[in-house]
C-alpha cells in the first residue's frame, strides 16, 4: 500500500517539476524516487496485510513483482534522458505518465477486488496509449496509438463484461469471497464465463494468439523506448496480473479451461516464432519474440499453485534481456526514421561492447544456457512436464529452436556485414543502462535460487 | 585442491586474455593454457596417489542443483586432453595475425574452459550447461575469423549451431524427465534410477541425437565438413581435436550407463551407424579436392570405427575407444596444423594447386609422413593401438563388423597417401616453400613426440581409464 501511495506521489512531483523549471533535474530525481520506493517495497516483503476492506492485499506475491515492475522502470525512465532530448519540454509529461503507468502495474498485482483490478488496468492501459501516440507530429505513432486504442477499449469492455458476470454469479468483487462461493457445488454457468472473457481481455494485453494481431503495428509505430515499455514492463504486468486473477480465483481450474491454455500457449509460441523469421524490421521482430514468449509464460497457468516462483523467474529473465536489447535498439536507431536489421550492420565492429550486450540478451532469449533465459525455461519446462503436458514441453523445445533462427539473424548482421556508417558519442546512460540490465541477467543466471526461492 | 581450480585457471585466463590487449594476447593465452596443463598434471598425481580430486557444492535449492565436478580415470584422461592440446592449439597459431586477437585468444581459452567443464561434470544440468556453453565461443571464432565467402560461412556455420542446438535441447528434456524419477540431476543418483525398457528407449535417443550430431554420425553429419573448412584453422583444431570427443566422451559416461537396456537391444543398429560412417567417409574422403575438407571427411570415417567400439559395451571396446580418442585428437591437430603450413605459403587449400613440396622442404615432407602414417594406424604409434582394440572388440561382437570397420585402414592408407603424393610429391613446385619455422616445428615434434611415446608404451593411460570404464562397465551390465 505504502508502495501505491509513494509510486503516485512521486508522479505527482513530477508534474510539479515542470511547474518549477527543474526539467534537468527530473530523470536522476524521479530514479532516487524509485529506488527509494523499491527499497520501501523490499521493506514490506513479509507482512500479508490488506487494507480499505480488502481493496488492496499486499502479499509476497505482490511485493516481489512490484519490486520487479519498480526496478524495469527505473531502467526506462533512465533511458527516457537520452531519448527524450529533442523533447526537453514535455520531459516531465513523458516521465509522470510512467510513473503513473507504475502505479496502475502495482494496482494490477495487489488487487483484492475485482474494481481494483480495474482500475490498474486503465491507469495502465490509458497511460500506454498516450504513449504510443506521444511522437504526435509521426504519422506512424499516431497510428499506433489510435489502433492500440480501439483495439485495447475492447479489451477492455470485455473485461468489464466478464467482471460483470462474475459479479451477477457470486454478488461480489471480492476476490476471497468469489473464491470460497467459487467452491460450492452449483455455480451459475456466467461465472466460468465470465472468467474466460476477463482471460481473453488479459490474453489480448499479453498479446497471445490469436489476440496478437495488434502488437507488430503497434510495437512498429510507438516510438522505441514506449516499444521497449510495452514489450518488458506491460506484458509481465499483465501476465502477473492474469496469474494472480486465475490463482486467487479458483485455485483449481477445470480440465478443460487447461486444455484452452494449452492450445494457445502452443499457437502463441509457433506463430509468433515463425512470424518472426520472416521480419526484417527489429522491433516487429522483438513483437512476434514477445508474442511467443507470451506463449512460454502461459505453461505456468497449468499448475497455478506452485508457479508463481516460475514466473516471476521467466518475467524477470525476460525482461531483464528485453531492457538490454532494446537500450542498444535505442542506440543504433537514433535519429533513424526505421529499425530495420540494416541499421544493424557491422555493430560487432563500430560498438563491440554494445554487440556484445545485444548478443547476450539474444542468447538469453534464446535460452542458451548461463543466462537467466535459460534457467527460465528450464524451471518451466520441468514444472510443466511435471504437470502432466509432456507434449507441450516437446512444443516448445522445438520453438525454442526455431526462436535461434531469428535471434541470429541479428547477431550474424552485427558481426558480419560492413557497418554502413559511423554512430558518434557514446550515450553513457544507455550504456549503463544495458550493462547493468545484462549482469542483473547474468547474475540471475549463476544464481536463480535467488528468485526462485522467493515465492516458493 | 581439487579440479575445479583447472577451470578456475581457463576463465581467469580467458578474462586475462581479453585485458591483456591485441598485441600481448597470444603470449597471455598461452601461459594460461600451460598453467592449466601444469596444473592438470599435478591434479593427476594428486589422484594417481589416492587423494580426493572432485568437488561438489549446492548451487541452486530448487530444482536441486549441485556443482559437482567428478574426476576419475577416465575425465582425467579427456582432461588432460584438453589441456594439453589447448597450448599446442594457442602456439600454432602464432604465424597468423587475427584482428581483433584479443577477443580471439579469449574465446579459445573460454571454450577450453567449457569443454574441460563437460568432461568434468557429474551432475547433469551442470554437464549440460557446460556443453552448451562450448557452442558459443566456437560459433564466433567460426563467424568472425574463418575464411572463404561471408555467406556461405554464414549458412554453414549457423547450420551447425542449430543442429548442435536442437539435438541437445532433446537432451534437456531427457534431462529434465530424469530429475523428476531421481529428484536430484547427480550421475550416482541417476544411476541408481530403474527406469523401465521403454523410458530408456526415449532417453537413449534424445541423447543419441544430440552426441550424434555431436560426434557426427551419420546421418547427422551434414554440417561438419563445411564448418571444417570454413573455420580458422584453430578453430579446426578444436572442432575434431577436442569438441567432438564431447559427444564421444558423454555417451560413455552419460548415454550407456543411464540407459543400458536400450543400448543392449539396439546394439547391433549403433555399432552399424558407426561402421556406416568409416565406409561412408572413407569413399567420400577419397574423392575430396580441398585438403581440409579431405581431413574432415578421414575424421569422420576415425570417430565413426570409435563410435562403433563403444557401443560394443565391452571392456577392449570402450578402452579402445577412448584410446583412439586420445591418439585422434592429437593426429587431427597435427594434421590440420599441416594444412595450415602449406596455406601460410602457398594460400590455397586446393590440392591440385599443391605439389612437389618435398624437395624444397624434406624436413616438413617427414614430419608430414608420419603424420599421416600415425592418421592410417601404423603399428608403433598411438593410433594403432587405439584402433587395433577397437577392432579387436568388434571382432568379439561379429567377425563381419571388424572386417568392415578395417577398411577404415585400408581405405585411409589409401585416400591419405594419394593426398600426401599430390600434395608433397611429383616434380618441384614453381612456387617457393620456404622451410618450417623454429614454432611450427616445435609443434610438429612434440605432437609426433606424443604420438609415439604412447605408441609405445600406452601403459600409463590404459592404468589411468581401466578402473573408471570397469566401473561404467558394472553399471552397464546391473540388472533391472
Amino acid at each position: 500500500m505504502n508502495t501505491l501511495i509513494a509510486i503516485i506521489g512521486l508522479g505527482v512531483l513530477c508534474l510539479l517539476f515542470e511547474i518549477f523549471n527543474l526539467r534537468k533535474a527530473i530523470v536522476p530525481i524521479t530514479i532516487i524516487g524509485l529506488l527509494g520506493v523499491l527499497g520501501l517495497t523490499i521493506s514490506e516483503f513479509n507482512s500479508t496485510e490488506s487494507y480499505y476492506n480488502n481493496m488492496i492485499v499486499v502479499s509476497k506475491f505482490s511485493s516481489t513483482f512490484s519490486s520487479l515492475f519498480i526496478v524495469l522502470t527505473i531502467f526506462l525512465v533512465a533511458l527516457g534522458h537520452n531519448f527524450y532530448e529533442n523533447h526537453q519540454s514535455k520531459i516531465s509529461d513523458y516521465i509522470a505518465i510512467k510513473i503513473f503507468l507504475l502505479a496502475g502495474a502495482v494496482a494490477m498485482v495487489s488487487f483484492g477486488n475485482l474494481a481494483m483490478f480495474f482500475l490498474g488496468i486503465e491507469v495502465l492501459s490509458i497511460s500506454l496509449y498516450i504513449l504510443a501516440a506521444s511522437d504526435r507530429m509521426n504519422l506512424k505513432s499516431n497510428e499506433a496509438g489510435m489502433k492500440y486504442f480501439l483495439m485495447g477499449s475492447f479489451a477492455s469492455g470485455i473485461i468489464l463484461f466478464g467482471i460483470c458476470l462474475i459479479y451477477g454469479a457470486m454478488g461480489s468483487f471480492d476476490v476471497t469471497e468469489i473464491s470460497e462461493l467459487s467452491q460450492s457445488a452449483e455455480l451459475p454457468i456466467w461465472f466460468p464465463i465470465g472468467i474466460v472473457l476477463v482471460t481473453i481481455g488479459m490474453l489480448f494485453k499479453i498479446a497471445a494468439v490469436p489476440f496478437h494481431f495488434w502488437a507488430p503495428d503497434v510495437y512498429e509505430g510507438s516510438p522505441a523506448l514506449t516499444t521497449a515499455l510495452m514489450s518488458t514492463l506491460a506484458k509481465v504486468v499483465a501476465m502477473a496480473t492474469l496469474y494472480k486473477l486465475l490463482s486467487v480465483m479458483n485455485a483449481d481450474i477445470s480440465e478443460s479451461f487447461k486444455i484452452i491454455v494449452v492450445v494457445i500457449s502452443m499457437a502463441s509460441m509457433t506463430v509468433g516464432n515463425i512470424m518472426a523469421l520472416r521480419q526484417t524490421n527489429v522491433k516487429r521482430m522483438l513483437a512476434f519474440s514477445g508474442v511467443s514468449h507470451a506463449g512460454f509464460m502461459l505453461m505456468t497457468l497449468l499448475s497455478l499453485s506452485t508457479s508463481a516462483g516460475s514466473l516471476l523467474y521467466y518475467a524477470s529473465a525476460y525482461s531483464l534481456s528485453g531492457i538490454a536489447a532494446f537500450s542498444v535498439i535505442l542506440y543504433v536507431c537514433k535519429n533513424r526514421d526505421n529499425e530495420d536489421i540494416v541499421n544493424f550492420h557491422g555493430l560487432g565492429k563500430t560498438n563491440p561492447l554494445l554487440a556484445a550486450i545485444l548478443t547476450a540478451a539474444l542468447l538469453s532469449m534464446a535460452g542458451i544456457p548461463i543466462f537467466a533465459g535459460f534457467f527460465a525455461k528450464l524451471v518451466l519446462f520441468n514444472q510443466t512436464i511435471l504437470a502432466g503436458y509432456l507434449a507441450l514441453v516437446i512444443v516448445a523445445v522445438v520453438n525454442s529452436i526455431i526462436s535461434v533462427g531469428y535471434y541470429f539473424k541479428l547477431i550474424l548482421a552485427m558481426y558480419t556485414k560492413e557497418p554502413n556508417e559511423e554512430r558518434k558519442g557514446t550515450p553513457v546512460i544507455i550504456y549503463a543502462v544495458a550493462v547493468i540490465a545484462i549482469v542483473l541477467n547474468i547474475v540471475l543466471g549463476l544464481f536463480p535460487s535467488f528468485v526462485l526461492d522467493l515465492l516458493a | 585442491m581439487n579440479v575445479s581450480l583447472i577451470l578456475i585457471i581457463l576463465l581467469v585466463g580467458a578474462f586475462a586474455t581479453y585485458l591483456a590487449g591485441d598485441k600481448l594476447a597470444s603470449k597471455v593465452a598461452l601461459f594460461f593454457g600451460l598453467a592449466s596443463l601444469g596444473s592438470s598434471i599435478v591434479l593427476l598425481n594428486h589422484y594417481n596417489l589416492g587423494e580426493n580430486i572432485s568437488f561438489i557444492s549446492q548451487w541452486i535449492t530448487q530444482p536441486n542443483i549441485s556443482f559437482a565436478l567428478k574426476a576419475d580415470g577416465l575425465s582425467m584422461a579427456m582432461l588432460l586432453l584438453t589441456t594439453a592440446l589447448t597450448p599446442i592449439i594457442i602456439f600454432s597459431s602464432f604465424g597468423n595475425q587475427y584482428k581483433n586477437s584479443k577477443s580471439f585468444y579469449a574465446l579459445i581459452l573460454f571454450m577450453s574452459f567449457a569443454m574441460a567443464g563437460t568432461f568434468l561434470a557429474s551432475d547433469g544440468l551442470l554437464y549440460y550447461i557446460f556443453w552448451e556453453l562450448s557452442l558459443i565461443p566456437i560459433y564466433f571464432i567460426a563467424l568472425i575469423w574463418g575464411n572463404g565467402d561471408a555467406e556461405d560461412r554464414k549458412k554453414a556455420v549457423v547450420k551447425f549451431f542449430i543442429y548442435t542446438l536442437a539435438g541437445s535441447l532433446f537432451m534437456l528434456v531427457a534431462f529434465v524427465y530424469m530429475y523428476q524419477q531421481a529428484g536430484s540431476l547427480l550421475l550416482e543418483d541417476l544411476y541408481k534410477l530403474n527406469l523401465s525398457a521403454t523410458e530408456q528407449l526415449w532417453i537413449f535417443l534424445a541423447f543419441f541425437l544430440a552426441y550424434a550430431i555431436k560426434i557426427p554420425l551419420i546421418p547427422f553429419h551434414t554440417w561438419q565438413a563445411n564448418v571444417y573448412q570454413k573455420a580458422p584453422t584453430v578453430g579446426t583444431m578444436l572442432l575434431s581435436g577436442i569438441m567432438l570427443k564431447m559427444g564421444l566422451y558423454s555417451v560413455i559416461r552419460w548415454q550407456l550407463p543411464l540407459a543400458p537396456l536400450a543400448a543392449k537391444e539396439y546394439m547391433y543398429i549403433f555399432i552399424g551407424l558407426g561402421i556406416a560412417g568409416v565406409i561412408y567417409g572413407s569413399i567420400v574422403a577419397l574423392r575430396q579436392k580441398d585438403l581440409k575438407k579431405l581431413l574432415a571427411y578421414s575424421s569422420l570415417a576415425h570417430v565413426g570405427l570409435i563410435a562403433a567400439g563403444t557401443y560394443t559395451l565391452t571392456l577392449d571396446g570402450l578402452r579402445g575407444a577412448v584410446l583412439q580418442m586420445i591418439a585422434h585428437g592429437f593426429v587431427v591437430v597435427g594434421l590440420f596444423y599441416v594444412a595450415e603450413i602449406i596455406f601460410r605459403r602457398y594460400e590455397t587449400r586446393a590440392i591440385a594447386e599443391m605439389g612437389g613440396i618435398r624437395t624444397q622442404s624434406p624436413k616438413f615432407t617427414s614430419m608430414f609422413l608420419i603424420l599421416v602414417l600415425a592418421s592410417v594406424a601404423l603399428p608403433t604409434t598411438f593410433n594403432f593401438i587405439g584402433e587395433f582394440t577397437v577392432l579387436y572388440s568388434l571382432s568379439q561382437i561379429n567377425i563381419w563388423f571388424a572386417i568392415l570397420g578395417g577398411t577404415t585402414i585400408i581405405l585411409g592408407a589409401y585416400y591419405m597417401l594419394k593426398m600426401f603424393q599430390h600434395v608433397m610429391l611429383g616434380e618441384t613446385n614453381s612456387k617457393v616453400f620456404a622451410d618450417v619455422t623454429v614454432n611450427e616445428g616445435i609443434t610438429l615434434v612434440l605432437i609426433i613426440g606424443v604420438l609415439f611415446f604412447f605408441g609405445m608404451y600406452p601403459k600409463p593411460i590404459t592404468d589411468l581409464i581401466t578402473p573408471s570404464l570397469e566401473e561404467i562397465l558394472t553399471q552397464i551390465n546391473r540388472i533391472n
